[in-house]
């Protein structure tokens, strides 16, 4: 009876993204096996003073959180602006991609992800100067994610020499 | 013949012309198909390349070779370039589901020019067609006549395909009753229903469905809900085909009215005041679903039937549909009432707008007229069908059709809302409801957000009469949806609430208001933002409070202990090293320790705990860090139930002033064993929390703690469930496989191993089902207790017992039943015999005789 309406069945929220993590240690075949079954979402574009509170009240409207991992400047080891979010289970994580993805925190919209599941090392930055790749070359000046991108830091005048 | 081909992206028209004579069917079918090979099927791509198809079928069968070499190893759509019959059917369910969509071309001309091809594929197709369109009108109620029409259009091309669908559709209805589907049952009544006014069902045959459903209000012995829903599906269709039926039928229609109408005044409504919003009548009176809707037949036919707002596109085809042959209903008989159905819980109609409300433009119709059932139901249908896409679910929202004609941003709002508080539970999680409403005010910002607040100032002032646990949601729901536009509110013009007494709901509401907002942002932030007049109302600073720490309090006995302890910890030491230290502590319970110092000794929690927490404050991770180090210490000292009784209390007493970190440490506790649920209940029930007791979150971590126990016990059911079945296989296996005799032996040893495995677990089982039922008696008992207490103070001392702290407890009461209330309905013996006794209060009777009137 139950047949299954392709066409009504939408929901592209939930789909994973074209993201692939170039450390992954697998191939693409498993890291996307991992991606589809995972309850990890890892969570981009947060103001490095967000706090794991905040990020915790947010996350527990989908479901349980069964743990948070605050990514770290490699050097500084000071929060860099993105997280990881584990739930206990695939529906909560996915209630949190349809709901929580692209709303505010801290003022910023974040963007959620799947992620093949946290493993020791992933909690740091891959920049060269120790936070986020794309806060070493961007251009805009953003005062929650330490000003400049850190090339355009390189690049400006230091006021008063 | 000649077809135009216009659409996006592919910029310019197409204008292919295809005579006759000189069609290419091979080739040039092939170079025109890849064009239009996207995931994305439009309408009118569809419609045009059906037509090509059975042109080209008119012309040439299609040859057989050509299904033999695609299947090139299931490759992306984008690869096949020929009619397979998968894609074919792919294409038929994306018309079919997308007739009706915003198009260029007008409603009538989609539907007759997808009849024309739907009636083209039947020889080949026929079996999927029928099955497609039953889903539909099982799973797309709010394009009803839409589908219904197409329906028609068919019948009166195709009699047998008519007939056909009517029985696929009588099977479909069966089979949704018997899985307990009764929304959907409703959904596909209906359609049945409009069948009658397209000509495919004839009247009569639909008025005795009718006479056959309402003869079940004369069955005995079952439960009251049955006899609702039968009714309710009456009713509900009457706006649709009323005015037919009476047409046809007349005498007939006013005996099943007055049958309904008879049984309405005698069905009961005990469970009304558990689920209404507001218990207050004014300004809009909370009715019982079926009133209402009783109402507003009513009133439909004072009016004549007339009915002028569901959108009829049969009426344009009604000079092809009346020459159409139709067809008589099979006798249906409602399906016999049996112990595992579980019929609808009653509900209670969502108000908070009328035609005041909305200050120009259209009139909001009024809370009786049967339009407003119609776009109330039409509008959760959308919520229901596009749950999960978010702005497809506002666009879908907002371009309902003939919303020109009444308020729609008040409607949505309303039944968005009327979801959002739904008791017991919304049908969708909340943050649904917080993020719909965002995408709604991205889509309409002129207009939206006056409404959102409109209707927020408008809960506000109706806080006083509001349940409970719907404060809770509008609680959360306007925190979040405040952090999403920085948290701008107009707080000063609710100064009115500074004046109250603290308990009362207003300044309750805003006091709670601001503490999740705190826990979305920071405690600055919130200073920030509210009027300085406001600073009662704001959260205390969410910092930890350690006794040890102050210098001031060197005599408290464990004060130097504390030191040690810290020094150790700073030190690394073991949980074992740990314990040895702690054996120094002195027990304030006993003169001398009987038990060698193992025994409770609240003086040693709070040493270890307090010192613990301290160091571990910086974040929750850093805590749960700490939990887990010393989890060997903290089992230790909490072996004993006033162990984890005081466990609780030193956690509350070092971070009382954050709420948040009581809860996450709570819980963590559980699932790591170191308390227990009962322990948590009691604790919030004890004489430590009636100060909180009526703070949100304190009843957060309570249902999160009934939650968690439900969850272990539906974990390991499930675990003995696979098992058993894993067993099962098994032995069918090797009954299949034959040869017995050499599997025997290694037979007996699997046999046995997973029979051990099952028999363990059926003891956990049985084990966690006993503490689950043990929660709730706890619950239940404390809940007496309390509010018994409260009575009977209240009582001899000739206050009135309706103070907010009542209404708070009751209305909790209430809801614990109404959210478990399958579980709970285990119990229902134990609940009468020991706790919900006839000498109990009347007052807490009555939640426990409501509870039990939801499912009579």
């Amino acid at each position: 009876m139950s047949i299954q309406l392709n066409a009504l069945f939408s929901d592209s929220y939930v789909d994973i993204s074209q993201y692939r993590d170039q450390h992954f240690k697998g191939n693409r075949y498993d890291q996307e096996k991992f991606l589809k079954q995972s309850n990890t979402l890892y969570v981009g574009n947060l103001s490095f003073y967000t706090t794991e509170e905040q990020v915790h009240e947010l996350f527990s409207k989908s479901g349980d959180v069964k743990r948070i991992v605050i990514g770290l400047d490699k050097v500084k080891k000071t929060a860099c602006g993105f997280c990881f979010v584990e739930y206990y289970n695939r529906a909560d994580a996915e209630n949190a991609m349809r709901y929580i993805n692209g709303t505010r925190l801290d003022d910023r919209i974040i963007r959620t992800d799947w992620d093949a599941g946290f493993k020791e090392g992933r909690q740091f930055g891959r920049g060269k100067s120790g936070g986020q790749v794309r806060d070493e070359y961007r251009q805009d000046y953003d005062p929650a994610r330490g000003g400049y991108g850190k090339l355009t830091q390189l690049q400006r005048v230091p006021q008063g020499l | 013949a000649s077809i135009e081909f216009r659409s996006p992206p592919y910029c310019g028209v197409f204008v292919v012309w295809v005579p006759k004579c000189c069609w290419l069917y091979g080739h040039g079918l092939v170079t025109l198909l890849s064009i239009k090979n996207t995931a994305k099927q439009t309408f009118q791509r569809n419609i045009l390349f059906f037509q090509l198809i059975s042109f080209a079928r008119n012309r040439k069968k299609m040859s057989r070779r050509r299904h033999s070499d695609e299947n090139d190893g299931g490759q992306s759509h984008k690869r096949r370039r020929t009619s397979e019959p998968i894609e074919i059917e792919d294409r038929l369910e994306s018309l079919i589901c997308r007739v009706g969509e915003k198009s260029t071309s007008s409603l009538e001309s989609n539907l007759e020019g997808l009849a024309g091809v739907l009636e083209a594929d039947l020889p080949n197709y026929k079996s999927k067609i029928l099955r497609i369109l039953c889903a539909v009108a099982r799973l797309l109620p709010e394009k009803l006549t839409v589908y219904t029409t197409l329906v028609g259009l068919l019948n009166a091309r195709n009699y047998n395909f008519g007939g056909e669908f009517v029985e696929a559709m009588i099977r479909q209805l069966k089979e949704t009753l018997k899985s307990n589907l009764y929304t959907e049952a409703v959904y596909l009544v209906r359609f049945l229903c409009d069948l009658v006014n397209c000509h495919v069902i004839a009247a009569p045959s639909m008025v005795a469905m009718f006479e056959n459903f309402v003869s079940v209000i004369q069955e005995e012995d079952v439960p009251q809900v049955r006899c609702d829903w039968y009714v309710y599906t009456v009713l509900s269709c009457l706006p649709w085909v009323g005015k037919e039926l009476y047409e046809k039928k007349d005498v007939e229609m006013d005996r099943l009215l007055s049958q309904i109408d008879g049984f309405l005044k005698r069905r009961q409504k005990r469970h009304l005041p558990m689920l209404q919003v507001w218990t207050a009548d004014k300004p809009h009176p909370q009715e019982e679903y079926l009133d209402c809707l009783w109402a507003q037949i009513q009133k439909l036919k004072k009016d004549r039937w007339q009915e002028r707002h569901i959108l009829r596109p049969y009426i344009a085809f009604d000079s092809v549909l009346c020459e159409a042959l139709q067809h008589n209903l099979p006798p249906f008989t409602p399906p016999p009432h049996m112990d595992d159905a579980v019929y609808p819980m009653p509900r209670v109609v969502f108000r908070m707008f009328d035609y005041t409300d909305a200050p120009e433009g259209p009139v909001m119709p009024g809370s009786h007229s049967v339009e407003r059932f119609v776009i109330e139901e039409n509008l959760h249908c959308i919520i229901k069908s596009h749950w999960r896409e978010r702005k497809t679910c506002a666009a879908q929202l907002l371009s309902y059709p003939g919303k020109n004609k009444i308020p729609l941003n008040y409607h949505i709002v309303e039944v968005i809302f009327g979801e959002l508080f739904q008791l017991p539970t919304p049908p969708q999680i909340d943050v649904t409801y917080t993020t719909l409403l965002i995408e709604l005010c991205k889509l309409q910002p002129g207009s939206l957000p006056q409404v959102l607040a409109q209707a927020t100032e408008m809960m506000y002032m109706r806080l006083d009469t509001m349940n409970t646990t719907c404060i809770d949601r509008l609680i959360n729901w306007f925190s979040h949806h405040l952090s999403n536009f920085q948290f701008r509110w107009s707080w000063d013009d609710w100064a009115d609430c500074l004046t109250q007494d603290l308990e009362k709901p207003k300044p309750k509401f805003v006091k709670e208001v601001l503490e999740k907002c705190m826990r979305l942002s920071y405690h600055q932030r919130i200073v920030d933002l509210v009027p300085p007049t406001f600073s009662a109302l704001i959260p205390a600073n969410p910092i930890y409070v350690c006794k040890y720490n102050d210098e001031s309090n060197n005599t408290l006995p464990g004060f130097a202990m504390a030191i040690t302890v810290s020094d150790a910890i700073k030190n690394r030491a073991t949980s074992e090293e740990i314990l040895t230290v702690l054996k120094d502590v002195p027990n304030p319970n006993q003169e001398e320790d009987d038990d060698g110092g193992d025994g409770f000794n609240p003086l040693k929690i709070d040493v270890f705990l307090q010192t613990l927490l301290n160091l571990a404050a910086k974040s929750f991770s850093h805590s749960f860090s700490a939990l887990a180090k010393f989890h060997e210490v903290l089992k230790t000292l909490t072996e004993s139930d006033e162990g984890k009784l005081h466990i609780l209390r030193v956690l509350y007493e070092v971070w009382k002033n954050h709420p948040q970190m009581i809860a996450v440490l709570v819980d963590k506790m559980i699932r790591t064993q170191i308390v227990d649920c009962a322990a948590v209940a009691n604790w919030i029930f004890s004489v430590d929390m009636a100060h909180d007791f009526t703070r949100l979150y304190v009843w957060e971590i309570l249902y999160s703690t009934i939650r968690k126990m439900n969850k272990h016990v539906q974990k390991i059911q499930k675990e003995l469930e696979t098992s058993k079945e894993k067993l099962e296989k098994q032995q069918l296996k090797r009954k299949d496989s034959g040869d017995e005799e050499d599997m025997e032996k290694s037979a007996d040893e699997e046999d046995g191993q997973l029979e051990e495995q099952i028999e363990r677990l059926q003891e956990k089982v049985e084990s966690a089902q006993s503490e689950q039922k043990n929660l709730f008696l706890v619950i239940f008992q404390r809940f007496i207790m309390m509010l018994t207490e409260h009575l009977v103070r209240c009582e001899t001392g000739s206050v009135d017992f309706n103070t907010a702290w009542y209404k708070n407890c009751i209305e909790r009461l209430q809801q614990i039943f109404l959210m478990h209330h399958v579980i709970i309905q285990q119990y229902m013996g134990t609940l009468e015999n020991l706790l919900f006794t006839a000498e109990l209060d009347h007052h807490i009777l009555a939640v426990y005789q409501q509870f039990c009137a939801l499912q009579l």
